[in-house]
């Protein structure tokens, strides 16, 4: 066991993780700790844009883009958050043109804006150009930019290092009104080089959790293969609540099939979604601003023309992205990846024909509860000195019920920045946490469960009745009965994930071995979801239950928390205890959500 | 959930082609794959695979299909697996690309598909290589902006013009393709190689750049840009669709522009 004391460490390189590392590596000794090079992060894959209300091309403010951001998350987004972000957003576009960021420009030299789902003129009005953007290729440009200001400023990288475990010690502490409480204290990570398959600790005064999403509990999704939920498994496992879980956004237009992503950006500049007989069917659905509603209702209404044999194709089972009607030479200028994308894995040419598409597993709204400092709370109201999280792993929340496209660019940035601050000025005058005993036992006693392990079950097998499971019973429609089932069929698969072997025996490179550590983040994440979503009887943004399909404000109105204890119960599930926090506001009364 | 009533008012008659055409074929592949795995033998050695895959298949699902259900001590690196996190280049009948963005139907099937890891960076397991050269050649090139003078209370200005003579070199994604095909870097491992070169590129035409001359005369040394033989083997190889070997040339001239 090696041990490596840093006054910061940062779990993560995409977005998040190295805004915070550019902040923090100034002020503090910093270490990234990140299972894959840092350009290979997730980031890279955001297409379409990062608002700001600029009004570089028309009017625009940011407290419209507050109001945005709170209905679209349908009224449980953390209003204070959302106007930090809003009022934010803008040095944090500026922040990264003075980094070197090549966004597209207007003909003045100014950094140019489009149209994107959700955001609006005048609190719904009609559509407003507020997404900064680099063609359909904004995230790259965000993670190759921060890189390359990471390398400007020498922070030090720990590539392909796995963090699996986060050493949390707990003290006896009294709370003002007298009621003694177990207070948690973070003294560092633990952490398995890949190339090697030693294992490192890394004491540190602060770190910041910023490892991204789960997208890999489902079959049919956008997210990278690495998308493991690591973070948020390892805050669970570690007594850490989880918020809002029940909230996945599944992203209108995936590949159909593929699930590969195709930018909101393509309506943006124009495109139109149509069923079988060629309707434009959203204007059914959101008469004012149709094809450019957020993406739960556009995910909902596309999964319901199919649903009604309106889908096309020879089995009926998608609908088309149609851009036929734009000139070659603006798709070619604004949007070259995602046609190239439909060129490459479907054959078709979007010049000419309409793009096959089906909802695609995208973002989790939920995730590690923080405050807007990018403090992790251990309850409602206490927070975890010390420890920060940003960027998908959290939830701060910013996005609510349902996250509106762009916002989660600019998530990253903003809380990543606030993040990296924060982080490095606790350690400038906090301690070290003296590590626990045997800080590595855990993860030790994990790993040889898996590389002994002689059972007959796979990894691969396991995890891909998982994601078939989730696809089928937890994606855009849901009821009592088809959560019940995933439910079911994740219990089973838990069981079966104890008589799991592999094959791979070495320590060198050993991603077999790394596969089925995920798989086990997988199963803990795809419950919580699932039992979140059970107990949710109310719909809401990106949760939608048939069997309760109105929004619930009287019993609703409030984030879920779910916290591991062995000694409670929660829809049947044992060691999962229900909780829920209030949601904040500031400015805005819940209204009925219309587009 | 159900529509409300009222009928689209636009619709469109769509071609009867919409959709393309019904069951996805499926084929039979033979995947011979370069192994070596230090732990077990000093000596690389090759496997071959015989497996059935489908038509939307990519070169990355063979090599999934093999680790998930016949050896998975198959090592690779792979991620976004749709061509934009540069994790999984390789060499795939003898060219350099990316698994992921590579369809089976695409290669000739008839015989083994040979996959190997790329050339000219040292191996550690399987198609697994040390990028750790090619990320230091990458660093010494000033890879980010520097910008003297004070900065603007808003954004710096810069036209659409400006903006488009570095953006084809803004969508380099590290993948280490082109570099790893040049014969050069092959048997010169000092030389910067293409992708380093494209990455100096991408801020010496920034104009909101000052750092260019800087950058020109790192690559005016003996390991910079005079090494390149104009081969266009890293043009070819990448997956982006960067002109590589004219970006080359265009650093090249910029040189000789300002003598030092």
């Amino acid at each position: 066991m090696q041990v490596h004391k840093y006054d910061v460490v940062i779990v993560g390189a995409g977005g998040a993780g190295m805004r915070a590392a550019i902040e923090s590596g100034q002020r503090a000794r910093t270490a990234v700790l990140t299972k894959l090079y840092p350009t290979r992060s997730h980031t890279g894959a955001a297409q379409g844009g990062m608002c700001a209300a600029l009004a570089n091309v028309e009017e625009d403010n940011w407290e419209w883009h507050t109001f945005d951001t709170v209905k679209g998350g349908d009224y449980l987004v953390d209003q204070d958050a959302a106007e930090v972000m809003a009022k934010e957003a803008i040095d944090a576009v500026l922040d990264l043109e003075k980094m070197g960021l090549p966004f597209n420009r207007t003909p003045e030299g100014r950094i140019d804006q489009r149209r994107f789902g959700g955001h609006t003129r005048d609190h719904g009005k009609a559509p407003v150009r507020r997404a900064c953007y680099a063609a359909d290729r904004t995230g790259h440009m965000i993670l190759q930019t921060l890189y390359q200001n990471c390398v400007k400023h020498n922070v030090e990288f720990y590539n392909e290092y796995y963090v699996l475990d986060l050493l949390v010690v707990e003290d006896d502490a009294v709370r003002e009104d007298g009621t003694p409480y177990k207070q948690k204290r973070v003294a560092g990570v633990v952490s398995y080089d890949l190339a090697s398959g030693e294992i490192h600790v890394f004491q540190a005064k602060a770190i910041v959790f910023a490892t991204g999403g789960a997208g890999k509990v489902f079959k049919t999704t956008s997210n990278a293969h690495t998308l493991t939920g690591d973070g948020m498994g390892i805050a669970f496992r570690r007594g850490i609540p989880l918020e809002d879980m029940e909230f996945f956004q599944f992203h209108p237009t995936g590949l159909a099939g593929l699930g590969i992503l195709l930018s909101e950006a393509a309506r943006g500049e124009g495109a139109i979604l149509r069923n079988s007989e060629g309707e434009r069917f959203m204007e059914r659905y959101a008469p004012t601003i149709k094809d450019l509603a957020p993406r739960d209702i556009v995910a909902r209404s596309m999964a319901n023309e199919v649903r009604e044999g309106r889908g096309a194709g020879p089995n009926k089972d998608y609908v088309l992205l149609d851009l036929t009607h734009l000139e070659p030479a603006h798709i070619d200028a604004k949007l070259p990846d995602i046609t190239e994308f439909a060129r490459t894995y479907l054959g078709v040419e979007p010049y000419t024909e309409p793009v096959p598409v089906y909802p695609t597993a995208h973002y989790a709204m939920g995730g590690v509860p923080t405050n807007i400092k990018g403090e992790v709370l251990q309850d409602n109201d206490t927070i975890i000195p010390g420890l920060y999280a940003a960027g998908e792993v959290a939830c701060v929340s910013v996005h609510g019920s349902n996250r509106l496209g762009t916002n989660s660019l600019l998530d990253i940035n903003v809380f990543g920045k606030r993040s990296g601050i924060n982080a490095a000025e606790y350690a400038k005058t906090a301690d070290f946490v003296d590590l626990p005993d045997n800080p590595t036992a855990e993860t030790i006693a994990m790993l040889d469960v898996v590389r002994s392990g002689t059972g007959t079950e796979k990894v691969a097998a396991i995890r891909s009745d998982l994601q078939e499971t989730m696809d089928a019973n937890m994606q855009v429609f849901r009821t009592a009965d088809s959560i019940t089932t995933a439910l079911g069929d994740i219990e089973k698969l838990r069981e079966r994930y104890r008589n799991i072997s592999i094959q791979d025996k070495g320590k060198r490179f050993n991603l077999d071995l790394l596969e089925a550590v995920e798989l086990g983040f997988l199963l803990d994440l795809a419950e919580a979801m699932t039992v979140a979503a059970l107990h949710r009887k109310e719909s809401r943004g990106g949760h939608y239950r048939e069997d309760f399909p109105d929004r619930d404000d009287a019993n609703w109105m409030k984030h879920t928390m779910l916290y591991k204890d062995p000694t409670a119960e929660t829809e049947g599930i044992k060691g999962i205890r229900f909780g829920t926090k209030p949601v904040i506001f500031t400015r805005y009364e819940p209204m009925e959500r219309k587009y | 959930m159900t529509a409300s009533t009222a009928e689209p008012a636009s619709k469109v008659e769509l071609p009867a082609s919409v959709g393309g055409g019904g069951e996805i074929p499926t084929f039979d592949v033979t995947l011979r794959v370069r192994r070596y795995n230090p732990e077990v033998s000093d000596e690389s050695h090759w496997d071959e695979f015989k497996l059935t895959m489908y038509g939307t298949d990519r070169v990355l699902d063979a090599l999934h299909k093999v680790k998930w259900e016949l050896d998975g001590s198959l090592s690779f690196r792979r991620s976004c697996a749709h061509g934009v996190c540069g994790s999984d280049a390789m060499r795939i009948n003898g060219r350099n690309r990316l698994a992921c963005k590579t369809l089976l139907k695409d290669l000739d099937t008839s015989k083994p598909i040979t996959v190997e890891p790329i050339k000219g960076l040292p191996v550690e397991k399987d198609l697994i290589v040390d990028m750790e050269p090619f990320f230091q050649s990458y660093r010494e090139i000033m890879p980010f902006l520097v910008a003297k003078g004070h900065a603007p209370t808003k954004e710096r200005l810069q036209s659409p013009e400006d903006r488009e003579r570095f953006d084809d070199t803004t969508k380099c994604i590290l993948c280490a393709a082109c570099t790893s095909s040049c014969p050069v870097f092959w048997t010169d491992g000092q030389y910067f190689g293409p992708a380093a070169i494209v990455n100096a590129h991408r801020f010496i035409f920034d104009s909101r750049d000052d750092a260019g001359d800087m950058r020109l005369e790192i690559l005016n040394d003996k390991e910079g840009v005079w090494r390149c033989r104009t081969i266009f083997n890293c043009s070819e190889a990448c997956p982006r669709g960067i002109q590589v070997t004219k970006a080359i040339s265009e650093v090249k001239q910029a040189v000789l522009a300002r003598q030092f």
